[in-house]
Order: C-alpha cells, then sequence, then structure tokens
C-alpha cells in the first residue's frame, strides 16, 4: 500500500521537477524578453490563415534578432490589445478604426505595407444572382432574395468592411439568413461553404483554402472592395512595459526592400498569383487604380 | 471521409519520419499537461484529504465549491490568468503571458478543483472505522492518513487521470493563455484547431491522434500502478 502511494508521490514529484526544470528556462527565456529582443505582434487572422507570417517572421527573427510573439485575432481586438499596451505592433486591416485610434495619441507611426482585395464568395448556384454585379448592387440582392449571408461578426477588419458594404447598399442585414459566426476567415469560410451561403473573404485566406470549400468567387475588383493593411507602432504611452524598439524593428523590416520582395512573392508558386501585393512607400490614395 | 483516411495516414506518417515540429509540439503537450497535473496533485491531495476527514464550518459548502470547480470552464480560467498576467495586471512585470508557464498556471487551476473533489469523495467512501482501527492499533495519524490513502489508491489514481484528461484536452485557456505560438507555446489541441482553420484537416486530424495515443500512454502507465496487487508487509 505505502508502495503504491510512494510511487505516486515519487511520479508527482519527478514531473514536477522536470516540469520545473523546464519551466525554469522557459521561464528564463520568456523573463529575459523584457531586457532582450521579444516583442509581441497584434495582427489579424487572414495574415496567419494565409500562411504569409510563417514565411516572414523567420526570416525578421534572423535579420533582426527579434523574436515575434503573434497573436492572431481580428483586427478590432488587435487595436485594442495595442490601445492597452499588450501589444507593442500591430498588422491590421480596418482604416478607419486605425485612423480613429491614431487620433487618440499612444502611436508612434502608421505606415501602409500592402494590400489585396476583399471578394464577394457564394454557392456555385448563385440563388441571389450576384454573379458580376458591383459589390454594393450584390448586397442588395442578397438582402431582397434572403440568401444566407454568413458574417464573420467579430469586429474584424472584414467584418467592418463589410458593414460599411451593407451601409452602402442602404440594408440593415437582419433575419434568420444574416448569420454571424463570431470566428475566423477560415472557419467563417467553412460555414459559408457548408451552409451555401454568401460572404466577404479577403482574397488570400479564400485562395489558400478554394481546394476544401464549395464557394465561387461571384463579385470581385470593385475598388470598394480594396484590403489594405499597414503596420503600427505602439509607444510607451499605451503601457509602460510596451518596447517601441522592437515595435519599430519590426515596422522598419516589413516595409523595407526585403519582407516587400518576399510579400510580393508569397503565393505565387502555389496559386499562380501573388496573394498580397507591397505597397511600402506608396499613397494609398493610388492603390488599386 | 477520406479525410480521416488521410489523417489517419499523416498521423502514422508525422509520427514515424519524426516531423521536427510534431515533436516539439507532442513535447511541449506533455511536458505543460503533467507539469499542471503533478502541481494539482501536490496542492489537491492534502486539501482534498482536509475536505474529507477534517470537521470545521463550512465544510458542506467547501465541498460543494470543489465540486463545482470540477466543471470550470477552461475559458474562464484562461481569461482570469490572461487578464493578471496581462502587462497592466497585477504581475504584468514578469513576461509570463505567453509563456509555457502561463500555460501550466492555467491548466493547474483547471485540474486542482478535479484532483480535490475525488480525492474528497474517495476518502470518504472508506469506511470510516478504518481510521479509528489504526489509531488503535497505535498508529501515528500520519501513518494512519498514508494507510488511509493506500486503502483509496485506486480512486486517487482515477483522480490524476481524471486531472489529465482534462487539461491535456482543453484548448480555451491553452489559446488564450499561450497564444499558440510557433514553436514556443503551440500544444496539440491549439495546433488542430489552427490546422482546422487553415483548412489542412487531415493535419488536424493527425494531431488529434497524436494526442489520443500520448493520453493513452499516459492513462496506461498510471492504470497499470493502479491495478498492480497490493504488496501487504
Amino acid at each position: 500500500m505505502r508502495r503504491t502511494l510512494t510511487v505516486v508521490f515519487a511520479w508527482a514529484a519527478a514531473v514536477l521537477l522536470a516540469g520545473c526544470g523546464t519551466a525554469a528556462t522557459s521561464g528564463g527565456t520568456a523573463s529575459k524578453p523584457t531586457v532582450e529582443k521579444s516583442l509581441i505582434l497584434a495582427t489579424t487572422t487572414s495574415t496567419q490563415d494565409s500562411g504569409l507570417l510563417d514565411e516572414l517572421l523567420p526570416v525578421f527573427t534572423r535579420d533582426s534578432g527579434w523574436q515575434v510573439k503573434t497573436l492572431a485575432v481580428g483586427s478590432g481586438q488587435a487595436i485594442e490589445l495595442g490601445r492597452r499596451g499588450e501589444a507593442d505592433a500591430l498588422l491590421v486591416h480596418s482604416p478607419a478604426a486605425e485612423t480613429e485610434f491614431v487620433a487618440e495619441g499612444s502611436v508612434g507611426s502608421r505606415r501602409l505595407v500592402m494590400h489585396n482585395d476583399f471578394v464577394l464568395i457564394g454557392p456555385k448556384a448563385d440563388p441571389a444572382e450576384v454573379q458580376g454585379t458591383s459589390s454594393a448592387e450584390a448586397m442588395k440582392k442578397i438582402a431582397a432574395a434572403e440568401a444566407v449571408f454568413i458574417s464573420r461578426g467579430d469586429e474584424s477588419g472584414t467584418h467592418a468592411k463589410e458593414k460599411g458594404l451593407w451601409s452602402k447598399a442602404g440594408v440593415t442585414p437582419d433575419g434568420s439568413w444574416y448569420q454571424s459566426t463570431g470566428q475566423g476567415m477560415g472557419e467563417t469560410l467553412r460555414v459559408a461553404s457548408e451552409k451555401a451561403g454568401y460572404t466577404l473573404s479577403d482574397r488570400a485566406t479564400y485562395l489558400a483554402q478554394r481546394g476544401t470549400l464549395a464557394l465561387d468567387v461571384l463579385s470581385e475588383g470593385d475598388p470598394g472592395l480594396l484590403n489594405v493593411y499597414h503596420v503600427i507602432e505602439m509607444t510607451k504611452k499605451a503601457g509602460d512595459l510596451v518596447r517601441p524598439d522592437g515595435a519599430k524593428a519590426f515596422a522598419d523590416w516589413i516595409v523595407g526592400p526585403s519582407a516587400q520582395q518576399l510579400i510580393g512573392e508569397f503565393g505565387r508558386a502555389k496559386f499562380g498569383q501573388p496573394l498580397f501585393i507591397p505597397d511600402a512607400g506608396k499613397d494609398e490614395a493610388t492603390l488599386g487604380q | 471521409m477520406d479525410v480521416l483516411f488521410n489523417g489517419l495516414v499523416d498521423a502514422i506518417r508525422l509520427l514515424l519520419t519524426g516531423d521536427q515540429d510534431s515533436w516539439s509540439i507532442t513535447a511541449l503537450t506533455l511536458r505543460v499537461s503533467l507539469t499542471a497535473t503533478a502541481i494539482a496533485l501536490l496542492i489537491g491531495l492534502p486539501l482534498g484529504a482536509t475536505v474529507a476527514l477534517a470537521r470545521f464550518p463550512g465544510r458542506r459548502i467547501a465541498l460543494a465549491a470543489v465540486n463545482t470547480g470540477m466543471g470550470l470552464p477552461p475559458v474562464v480560467v484562461g481569461l482570469f490568468v490572461t487578464v493578471l498576467l496581462w502587462r497592466s495586471g497585477p504581475v504584468g512585470g514578469l513576461g509570463l503571458l505567453y509563456t509555457p508557464t502561463a500555460m501550466v498556471i492555467a491548466q493547474a487551476a483547471i485540474a486542482t478543483p478535479i484532483v480535490v473533489a475525488l480525492v474528497a469523495a474517495a476518502l470518504q467512501q472508506v469506511d470510516p472505522d478504518f481510521r479509528v482501527q489504526m489509531r488503535a492499533l497505535g498508529a501515528t495519524p500520519i501513518r494512519a492518513l498514508a494507510a488511509l490513502l493506500g486503502e483509496a489508491r485506486l480512486p486517487l489514481l482515477a483522480a490524476a487521470m481524471a486531472a489529465f484528461g482534462a487539461v491535456v484536452s482543453e484548448v480555451g485557456a491553452a489559446q488564450m493563455v499561450g497564444g499558440n505560438l510557433a514553436g514556443q507555446t503551440r500544444v496539440l489541441t491549439t495546433a488542430a484547431v489552427l490546422a482546422t482553420s487553415r483548412g489542412q484537416f487531415s493535419l488536424a486530424i493527425a494531431f488529434g491522434l497524436i494526442l489520443l495515443l500520448i493520453a493513452f500512454a499516459v492513462n496506461l502507465s498510471l492504470t497499470l500502478i493502479q491495478q498492480r496487487q497490493p504488496v501487504l508487509r
């Protein structure tokens, strides 16, 4: 009896010691970053779900020595994390919310990084007959037909764009045909595909997952569908523990020539077209022309 | 259905080829969840014994509270730990958020009530006369308690398995406090969620199968200890 008990305690103690050992080393690397070079990047699900960050971040770490902790959340949450000083740099695509945020004064700088576009996608059968129409027209038709529309509903950049399109179409989406997932782009595409619904997606996430979806692009190419990404540096005004040096290193790097080239090449081999178009240094007003 | 089959093939391939990323994700999963379970046992055993055996005012309320704690939603624990560990939180200066240590803290918080409640239940079902007998035979209180724990070893090991099962399979807290950082805090559950949202279903299923496999391995070793014939001396 005692032996069994001893075994249990020995097991617990051994695991705990092993755990402490590793926890201590990981704690070591974790507490060092406050002295050492580690920054928190809050970004959108599209940059993670499309695989872009997996391509970029290892190169940034190699070039600069900065470790990056990436939080892939909606743009709304990313901005909120920046506001609270919980993130050092933001890579987001919700221009209206960003401009408001910059006006609050805790932001160091906001620079144009890249763009792609949103596409309105839906089932091949296209019950609301939106194929080839402009985005505002398509939204009107979907609402009139009460065809299933799957919204992100998570205050992300894509959700903000979708709300903008509804108001441009003069429609307040409401009713059982309008459904909200509250999840990221990948999950939302999946729901739309299963429910044969329409949804708005950034082109990169859609292309990266097209193979597993029963959805087609139905409306695209309208200037109202541009999807523009900016990098935002946070400052100590947002919080004492913010690392403006890390934020600056990341922002400078991602608008620099090597990162811009990687962005331009990303996805070209796999999809036959780039998923993002690098835009550093351009004037935002000239995009999509 | 071919997704399930491909997932199985992928899982076997990942296990056989020793894909570096999958190994480190699996190792981290084991390290975090076993550490959290061990902490929960070290805290939970004495607490559970106290609630079961001691007589103090509010004991029944304490018992009801730990029983409720068995159903503690990982997301709630995750949110609570995240807020505590935020830079703007009370211990934000330690920089623990998005580290394996933070995940151990959250998972230990999830597992401890499970251990306390199951230990309390296990000790209460041992015949109360047993302790009286032990004392009558001249055992010190410590020896008596040790004998009691030995008597209840089957449910006690079940408590360890339940705690490990709860933490190794949870995704809410691991995602929130760990952040699912590649190579740093990505565990099997969060990796499976990410693979799913990227449309890589076979990979997601492969992670799921590896998770089942390691849960089985851990439970098998505990069951072997549990089912061993007691050695009477």
